[in-house]
Formats: C-alpha cells, structure tokens, sequence
C-alpha cells in the first residue's frame, strides 16, 4: 500500500488500475443487479435494451440524436448570451472605475440567488418553451465570466499597461493587444465555469418543464419508472457536458498558444 | 471555486486618473447609489405603470408584503419559517455527508496512487453529471423521503470537497513530507497531522463552494419532487402565479444562502486563528 513516496506520479499504473476498477464496479453490478428490484436498480441488459430504444425508436417524443441536439443547441445559445454580455461588461468594470461603481452593486444583489431559483419566475415570464432556458442559463452562466473577466483585467500586469501607454497605444489597441491577451486565461476559467453551469441549468429546467430535450428524457422515465432509461439519459448528459468543456478546452489551447493549460 | 478565490485577490487599480473637484471615492460611492436607485424606481415605474401586468411584475412593496405575510399566513402548506427549516434540514444532513466523506477521499487520493487511480474513473465520470440529474434516481429509491434530497445535495457539493481537498494535499511541501518520514511518522500520522493542516486553506475554499452548490442543488430539487421546502414555495407560488410569493422565496434563498457562507467564513477564519497562535 504505502508506496516509498505516494506523492510522486507512477503513472505506469494508472490505466492499469483505474480499468480494474472500472471493470470491477461493472461486474458487481452485473452479479448484484438480479438481486435487486429491478424497478429500482436497472440491470446491464436493461440499459442497453434502453440505449437501443431511445437511438432508434426513440422516447419522450424524440430520438436521442434529436434531443441531444434540441439540449447542446439551446444550452449554447444560452451560454452564448451570458458571455456575449458578460464579457463586455466584466471588460468596462475591469478598465473604468466608474463602470465598477454602476455594475457592481446591481451584481451583488443579484449574485447570492442561486441561478436554478430563477425557474419559476422564467416559467411565469415566458413559459415553458425556449425563452425561459435562455433567461435561466443566462442568469447561472453571466456571473463566473463577469467576475473572472473583471478580475482578469484588473490583475493585468500594471507596468505593461504603463509602458503601452509609453509608447503611445490608443484605447483600442489598449484594449485588444494589452488587456484581452493579459486577462485571457482567466477570461477563459471563467467561461469554463459558465459553460458547465449551463449545461447543468439546462438540464434542470428541461427536467421542471420542457417539451424536448434531454432532461425531458429523464423526467418521462422518471414517471413512467424506466430505470434503465434513466440510466442512459444521465449518460448522455454526461457524456455532453464533458465534450462541451473539452471543445472549450481546445478552443483555449488555440487562443492561448502561449500558456500550459492545466485542465 | 477559481472565482471565489479569485474575488479574494488584491484588486490593483489598471489606471488612476485626475479626479474631478470631489473626491473619487465620493463620487463613485454616488454612482453605486444612483445605479441602485435606478435599478429599483425603474423596477417601482414599471410596476406601476401598468405596462406589464401584476401578475407577472409585481412592485417591490408587494413583494415585501407578501414576505411579511407568509410569515404568519400559510402558504403551500407551511409558513415560510417552517419552509425554511424543512429545507435547511435537508441541507444540513446532505452538505455534512458531502464533506464526511468528500474531504477522507481526497485526501486519500492525495496520498495513496493505487486509491487515486482507481477512483479517478468514477469521479471524472460522475462530475460531469448534473447533480439535478440525479432527481430520477432519488425519488425512485427514496420516495419522497429525506434520503432523497440528501442524495440530491451530496451530489452537488461532493466534488468541490473531493478536488479542493485533493489539491491542498498534493501542494503540501515535499520537505515537510520527507521529514516527518525520516522521524518516523506512519501514513496516518502523516495524513492527519502534516497533509489535513496543509491543505486546509484549500479544503476550506472547496467547502464554502460546495455549500453553495450544495443549496442550490437542493432548492432545484425542491423544484421537482418534494411537499415542504422554500424550493416547493416557490414553484408552487409560479404554480398560483402568485408572483410576489415566488420574488420573496428566491429573496429567502438568496439571503439564507449568504447567512450560509458568512457562518462558513467565520468558522474559516477561526481556524486560521487557531492555528497561527498554536503555531
């Protein structure tokens, strides 16, 4: 067990015992299942069979393919909205004082509600089509980007500023080759932050109301007591929400050339 | 949890200008006024106005009625107090489990490999499911019983205990390590007397991040399954369209949800005192 010095990496054996692991948690769910109530606990065969129904027949109105795509579109255009405003307005709190001064206060009044406590009101606002995702993604993704964006400005290096200034740099190329690549990384940990918190308002507002999607999946199973369907739309909603933040991921490697991303 | 230890970092001016006759300091603490002033009368105009109808934007006096009313008058079952207690409960029991056994695992990940190899499948997997996925599951297995949003705030705050914890441990000092060794501490002396204090900063940051997401988790569910809580409060009140029920509920949680951090912090800083004068 205690190897001579844990805290060094021996990443010889990581694939190894982490596929152990794996393989054992499935066969002791394949050998524990049959004992189970099988209205509570899927079997192996129950979710495959489920996998199998939702990819080609479909359920709860669509196929996978469908609801998968209704999810990751609207999800991206809510995410799309919060930076699309967030990101200016974390820029203009970051460089001007006053806009900090206007900003600020409206922010911290409004931060302390959980995001997901928006539903009912955006249910009341605008129903339970896609308008209210929008709002209640756009409410869960604005805070981490703008907070992350101001700070990022703010923690620019001010002896680059001052030496831009120097040499005659205008506010616009202030802005787009001093500040922007200064605050970048922690531009884009906060648009990570804000895409996983999307992904996750969405789906609990699919789940509390919605036509489609993928949290209309898990609802409908939930009701109809489809355990082994339940299983497959979790999977899928964890499966879209890792290939979401790993394309976020290389989008960053691409902009950030320059920095060692640590994931 | 980068923005919270972010919001805690110096904040450097980028540039300071000429100030106008009044002091600097004065004429934005006048613009933060303004702009909440505005913020609130456009809120009251438009309210009032009669543009958008009551029902779905109640003034801000409304709203403070219908706080002040819930308190004595019942709605959906239970007064908001009541509401209120029933929802901490779940989230007391729920956010104690995430942190009994989220901060043992990561600082078991930390020290032994052969347990961090085999549990960082299942972690990296389960992360990326929304906790309010788990809903389905929870009310299958636990009906409408506590274990269900027990189940619901577990996996919402876990992984924040797990990684913060796990990170502290992995930045303690390698010299620290190696020293205790040659005096001859075990495993667990080491783990409890050399990496738990180390990574305590760190695993307190992840706790207070795990206590937010662990709330919110909790009035998501709420949402969804459940007869008593402020989350039930204010779906039922969007139920009724009683929209001044639901503004006071999401004005609840939001207040109960800093209480909930300010407590954290204190408790954050009593220990930081602790250990610097036992130091």
């Amino acid at each position: 067990m205690a190897a001579a010095s844990p805290l060094h990496r021996s990443l010889l054996g990581a694939p190894v015992i982490g596929g152990a692991a794996v393989v054992g948690f499935l066969i002791a769910w394949w050998v524990s299942a049959k004992s189970f109530d099988p209205m509570r606990i899927p079997q192996p065969g129950d979710v495959w069979d489920a996998a199998v129904q939702l990819a080609t027949t479909g359920y709860a109105g669509g196929t996978l393919a469908q609801h998968t795509l209704q999810s990751i579109m609207l999800a991206f255009m809510g995410f799309a909205v919060a930076a699309g405003t967030a990101l200016p307005i974390g820029l203009a709190m970051g460089m001007s004082r006053s806009a900090e001064a206007v900003f600020g206060p409206i922010v911290a009044f409004i931060r302390p509600i959980p995001p997901l406590a928006w539903i009912p009101l955006a249910i009341i606002w605008f129903g339970l089509g896609d308008g209210a995702k929008i709002f209640v993604i756009w409410f869960t993704a604005f805070v981490p980007t703008l907070i992350n964006t101001f700070t990022g400005v703010r923690t620019v290096d001010p002896t680059i500023i001052a030496a831009a200034r120097v040499h005659g740099a205008g506010p616009r190329r202030m802005l787009l080759d001093v500040i922007l690549p200064g605050a970048a990384p922690l531009i884009f940990s906060g648009l990570r932050v804000s895409l996983q918190a999307s992904w996750m308002a969405l789906v609990a507002a699919e789940l509390i109301g919605a036509f489609f999607g993928l949290g209309r999946v898990l609802m409908t199973a939930a009701q109809d007591i489809f355990p082994g369907m339940i299983v497959v739309a979790m999977a899928a909603v964890a499966v879209c929400g890792a290939t979401m933040t790993w394309l976020l991921g290389v989008v960053e490697r691409r902009c950030l050339p320059w920095l060692k991303v640590t994931p | 949890m980068t923005m919270d230890m972010l919001a805690k970092s110096d904040l450097r001016p980028v540039r300071r200008r000429r100030g106008p006759a009044v002091g600097p300091g004065a004429r934005l603490t006048l613009l933060s006024a303004a702009s909440i002033a505005f913020a609130l009368g456009l809120w009251f105009a438009l309210a009032a106005s009669g543009l958008l109808p009551k029902m779905l934007l109640p003034s801000p006096w409304d709203v403070a009625q219908a706080l002040v009313k819930n308190i004595g008058v019942p709605f959906a079952g239970a007064t908001l107090q009541q509401h209120l207690l029933a929802s901490l409960g779940r989230f007391s029991a729920g956010f104690a489990l995430a942190v009994a056994v989220g901060v043992p695992v990561g600082l078991m990940m930390g020290w032994f490999a052969p347990f961090r190899h085999a549990f960082a499948p299942f972690f990296e997997t389960f992360r990326f499911i929304a906790p309010l996925a788990w809903v389905p599951f929870a009310a299958l297995w636990f009906g409408t019983g506590i274990g269900g949003p027990i189940l619901i705030v577990f996996s919402g705050a876990f992984a924040a205990c797990v990684i913060n914890t796990y990170r502290g441990a992995r930045m303690t000092d390698e010299r620290l390590i190696e020293a205790c060794r040659t005096l001859g501490a075990g495993n667990w002396r080491l783990i409890v007397d050399v990496l738990l204090p180390s990574a305590l900063p760190s695993i307190m940051a992840g706790i207070r991040v795990a206590a937010a997401l662990g709330w919110q988790s909790l009035i998501g569910a709420e949402l969804i399954v459940a007869s008593s809580g402020v989350g039930y409060l204010i779906v039922q009140g969007q139920g009724s369209v009683e929209t001044p029920i639901v503004m006071a509920g999401m004005a609840t949680i939001g207040f109960v949800g800093l209480l909930i951090d300010l407590g954290l912090r204190q408790i954050d800083a009593r220990i930081g005192r602790g250990w610097r004068a036992g130091a």
